[in-house]
């Protein structure tokens, strides 16, 4: 047999995720999306530091004032530069989401493991009790939550959390199922090593990429869901500068004062449109079909 | 006569990501006349399938057209409007492809959808497509045509879904039938019989066939001549008979060489090496690397595709020394062991898929659905190797997974040695684990493709003998040195490997453990024959050196004659001969047996299948009296349907299941 003489690769776990970032940056659409996505977390970070006003500073004399050199994004109806709340209004909606969202991915993937290696009746009747759930409407569900608790991070993180881990299950556990199915498992059955050790071994690293995956995609949802909330006067309170809030503040003065609206518009979608590009490209460089495990 | 299928110096290729333009196909030139039958063959990846696609016009994502043209009945099928294709496609031209069950809409009755295709390739009045889609089934020999029209795929067999498919291209009255590996995946029984049915139908209609398969028996049995194709070039072409029977070019002649035959228990000789990915061929010729031949010359220029005094066409400068070189190779012969001691033993083994109903598990009730797999006794010798034989659904792999402890028996007993063995594989101590190791079908299924082979090897070697992480490395080397890789193999994915070391690296696996026994289930049929041969050589080396027993399950009876010293045939589960291999695939044999010998298809022309019973698949084992009394050819009567036929022997260790008197067997 000769042997090809490919040059030596490491294949150490450091270099796949190199391997996989380069990948995700040569598409056109993971360029576009990471970028949106690493611009957004810095400015949400420095904000602070950069925003040319107070963002609580009201000024009577300056209210809904078209941009100028002064306010490059105009007021508000309090006088407010939009500028700055919409550099600073992506800050909470991050914090809460991204402290939610790994918890979702975590709880979800570890109870949807658990369905998929148990399978058989236990599994079934499970999965309709998640499927009934997943047919309520999410906003139902959390308005329920929100009334019985109040707001605040304290009850919005783990309300999020905890519904967004729900369609969490069943990703991982149809991730579970396929690879439950595949000879290498019965191989490590069949040489006698424990469960334990299947689960890590075996398991995990091929259904971590889809975790990934989906992951990035319930970020996506959760940033959506939060700015509703805010929108509906349930997630963040005034006056802290919030994208959802200022779209519902500026809505009813939409007809003469849109920049109002439009500032936080454009910050939110470009968000969410960078987070979906980025899931997209890192689903391709990941060679997962999203197609097939696109969620509810 | 002018050619139905005119292809001319047709260059495929993709762009990579590098910017570099690699050619899948280069400077094709076929031409297929009306009537006519064209075999494609080669190993995966030579390009056959995507030349007869570029004859439809067609090519896959990412593939352009980089010259040439592709005439079909004079339409140049490249500068064709899509609407023009379209027409063309399905109606004079038609494909078959090769997994027809997954081409076949599941939520359609078989009605509807020759229903459909006439609706859209016939000028037939729709009034009359009742009666045509009838007469369609019953012209690919399917029985019961008016009761098929209501059925939806999921309830055919395979070799009926195929029948279905083939009848879908017959729809459109076609001139010419594209088929791409239209048996791979069908059982022996029902491959032949699909041959037999397009070689009368071709027949019949006069219709021209492009046939692509890496099967060289298929294609010596329907084709009128035989294009052999390496690294996207013809290397070969000309009339079947000469092709398979004196092979003009080296690599022709290596693939013949690499099948292993019913009629020669010598090992197949394998072909070294690999062919050379999208444009990696260098200047020269691009077996170059690979041949016995092989001169200065060969690696300098790329041989002409000429044609030689006999009729072929071929890319070799030395087309008569490869023609004379033939015989000269030989296959070495396979490690014979004779039994002394048990190694493995069978007890009355029965084997269970069926799980009682809910209802019955609560009151109690046993089931009366009957065993998959029963009254399995079979005792293996130490260093022997037992060929399980028989088609899909024989309970073979069922078997292996039992004895391997992933499924329980339903009663009876694996022992080892004097040993019996625990159920269940959580329940056997370290050492009966280490005893007893697994080869899967498909390597790609069964190597973590998240593991490189380091961490692969690794696991048996520290789950078995607890090794320390240096020792782990320098053991690994050696268990890859077994299977004739080198160290710098370690590091590499299975993606980074060829089909054929991903099956090594399996292969040292399982090796890993110091096995004494070695399960093997259908371990070469996904590799292409020349690797298989390869693979087949291991195995009988690892034998030799090793001193290990073998369960060794295939479908492929030549390859089971090659590396067995004993071979048990199974129908729905149940045995129906075993004895030396010798014994049971000469003289006298069990009526299912003959059967099964009689359809294999031999890479020569002058033989033929002889199919005795038909190709009816069943889904249940009768509830008594001989498992093949429905199919079988040479039944006798009801005592076939009431009694359990007994064993026969011939006093040595040959032994068959039948009614029929054994003198009469023969």
């Amino acid at each position: 047999m000769t042997e090809i003489t490919a040059t030596r690769t490491e294949n150490t776990r450091l270099q796949r995720i190199g391997a996989v970032l380069r990948d995700v940056m040569a598409r056109p659409s993971g360029a576009i999306g990471l970028t949106l996505v690493v611009l957004h977390l810095v400015l949400a970070i420095v904000s602070p530091w950069i925003v040319p006003y107070d963002y609580k500073a009201m000024d009577s004399l300056q209210m809904l004032k078209p941009p100028s050199g002064a306010h490059w994004l105009g007021t508000d109806h309090l006088g407010r530069d939009v500028l700055t709340r919409t550099l600073m209004g992506g800050r909470e909606a991050l914090l809460v989401t991204g402290i939610a969202t790994p918890i979702a991915v975590i709880w979800g993937g570890f109870v949807g493991i658990f369905f998929g290696l148990v399978g058989g009746r236990l599994d079934e009747v499970l999965m309709r009790v998640v499927d009934a759930f997943l047919s309520l409407p999410w906003i139902l569900k959390m308005l329920v939550l929100i009334v019985t608790f109040g707001t605040g991070i304290e009850v919005l993180i783990p309300t999020l959390a905890f519904f967004y881990g729900i369609p969490v299950i069943r990703i991982a556990r149809a991730a579970t199922h396929d690879v439950v199915a595949r000879d290498f498992v019965s191989a490590a059955r069949a040489r006698g090593h424990g469960r334990i050790t299947i689960i890590r071994r075996e398991l995990l690293p091929n259904v971590l990429d889809t975790l990934m995956v989906e992951g990035a995609m319930r970020w996506s949802w959760m940033l959506l869901a939060f700015s509703s909330l805010s929108f509906l006067g349930f997630g963040v309170s005034p006056p802290t500068p919030d994208w959802g809030l200022m779209i519902a503040d500026g809505r009813g003065l939409m007809s003469f004062a849109p920049w109002g609206v439009l500032a936080p518009v454009v910050a939110l979608s470009s968000l969410i449109i960078g987070i979906n590009l980025t899931a997209d490209a890192l689903a391709k460089a990941l060679g997962i079909d999203r197609a097939q495990k696109a969620p509810v | 006569m002018s050619a139905l299928i005119d292809i001319r110096d047709v260059s495929v290729g993709f762009t990579g990501r590098d910017g570099r333009t690699r050619e899948v196909l280069r400077n094709i030139d076929l031409t297929v006349a009306p009537g006519e039958s064209v075999g494609l063959v080669g190993e995966s990846g030579s390009g056959k399938s995507t030349l007869a696609f570029a004859a439809m016009g067609y090519l896959k994502r990412g593939l352009r057209l980089l010259g040439g043209s592709a005439a079909f009945n004079g339409n140049d099928m490249f500068a064709r409007s899509r609407q023009e294709l379209e027409r063309i496609r399905g109606g004079q031209l038609a494909l078959i492809p090769q997994n027809s069950g997954q081409s076949l809409t599941p939520t359609l009755r078989i009605g509807a959808q020759l229903g459909e295709a006439l609706r859209l390739h016939s000028a037939l009045p729709v009034g009359q497509h009742g009666a045509r889609v009838i007469e369609l089934l019953s012209q690919v020999r399917l029985p019961d045509p008016e009761g098929i029209v209501a059925r939806f795929p999921h309830e055919l067999s395979g070799g009926q879904q195929q029948r279905v498919a083939i009848a879908m291209a017959l729809a459109g009255d076609p001139v010419a039938l594209l088929l791409d590996e239209p048996t791979t995946g069908l059982d022996v029984t029902t491959q032949a019989h699909i041959l037999e049915l397009l070689r009368d139908i071709a027949a019949e209609r006069g219709m021209a066939m492009v046939y692509v398969s890496h099967d060289l028996g298929a294609i010596a049995r329907v084709c009128d001549r035989v294009v052999v194709m390496y690294a996207g070039e013809v290397v070969l072409e000309g009339p079947t008979r000469q092709v398979l029977r004196a092979p003009a070019h080296p690599y022709a002649q290596g693939l013949l060489a690499s099948i292993p035959r019913l009629d020669d228990a010598t090992l197949p000789v394998a072909l070294d090496g690999r062919p050379p990915a999208p444009g990696e061929a260098g200047a020269g010729c691009a077996f170059a690397d690979r041949c016995a031949l092989v001169q200065d010359k060969c690696r300098a220029t790329r041989p002409p595709l000429a044609a030689v005094e006999s009729g072929e066409r071929v890319r070799c400068f030395f087309a008569d020394e490869a023609r004379r070189d033939r015989g000269r190779r030989k296959g070495a012969a396979p490690v014979r062991y004779s039994r002394d001691s048990a190694m493995l033993t069978l007890d009355d083994l029965s084997i269970s898929y069926a799980r009682p109903h809910l209802i019955d598990q609560l009151l109690g009730r046993s089931s009366d659905l009957l065993p998959t797999v029963d009254d399995i006794s079979i005792t293996i010798g130490k260093g022997e190797t037992l060929g399980l034989v028989g088609e899909s659904g024989s309970g073979k792999s069922t078997i292996l997974k039992t004895i391997a402890g992933l499924l329980p028996p339903a009663g009876g007993t694996v022992a080892v040695g004097d040993h019996p063995l625990p159920r269940l594989v959580e329940q056997r101590d370290p050492n009966q684990l280490r005893q007893i190791q697994l080869i899967f079908q498909n390597p790609d299924d069964s190597l973590n493709p998240r593991h490189t082979v380091a961490d692969i090897l690794e696991q048996p070697l520290k789950l078995y003998y607890g090794l320390s992480s240096t020792d782990l490395r320098a053991r690994s080397v050696q268990v890859l040195e077994r299977v004739r890789l080198g160290a710098h193999y370690l590091d590499r994915l299975p993606s980074q490997l060829s089909g054929g070391e991903k099956q090594r690296v399996a292969i040292a696996r399982a090796f890993a453990a110091d096995p004494e026994i070695v399960l093997c289930d259908e371990v070469t049929s996904a590799l292409d024959v020349s690797v298989q041969a390869a693979v087949m050589d291991l195995l009988n080396d690892l034998k030799a050196t090793q001193g290990t027993t073998y369960v060794f399950v295939s479908h492929d009876l030549a390859v089971v004659r090659a590396l067995s010293d004993r071979v048990a045939v199974l129908y729905q589960g149940r045995l129906c001969e075993i004895g030396q291999t010798d014994h049971v695939f000469s003289g006298v044999s069990h009526p299912y047996t003959e059967v099964l010998l009689g359809a294999v298809l031999e890479p020569d022309p002058d033989t033929a299948p002889t199919l005795t019973a038909d190709d009816v698949v069943e889904r249940a084992p009768p509830a008594q009296g001989c498992p093949f009394q429905r199919r079988c050819p040479r039944k006798v009567g009801t005592i076939c349907e009431t009694d359990t036929p007994p064993w026969q022997s011939n006093g040595g260790d040959h032994a068959i299941r039948c009614h029929i008197a054994r003198e009469d067997l023969a």
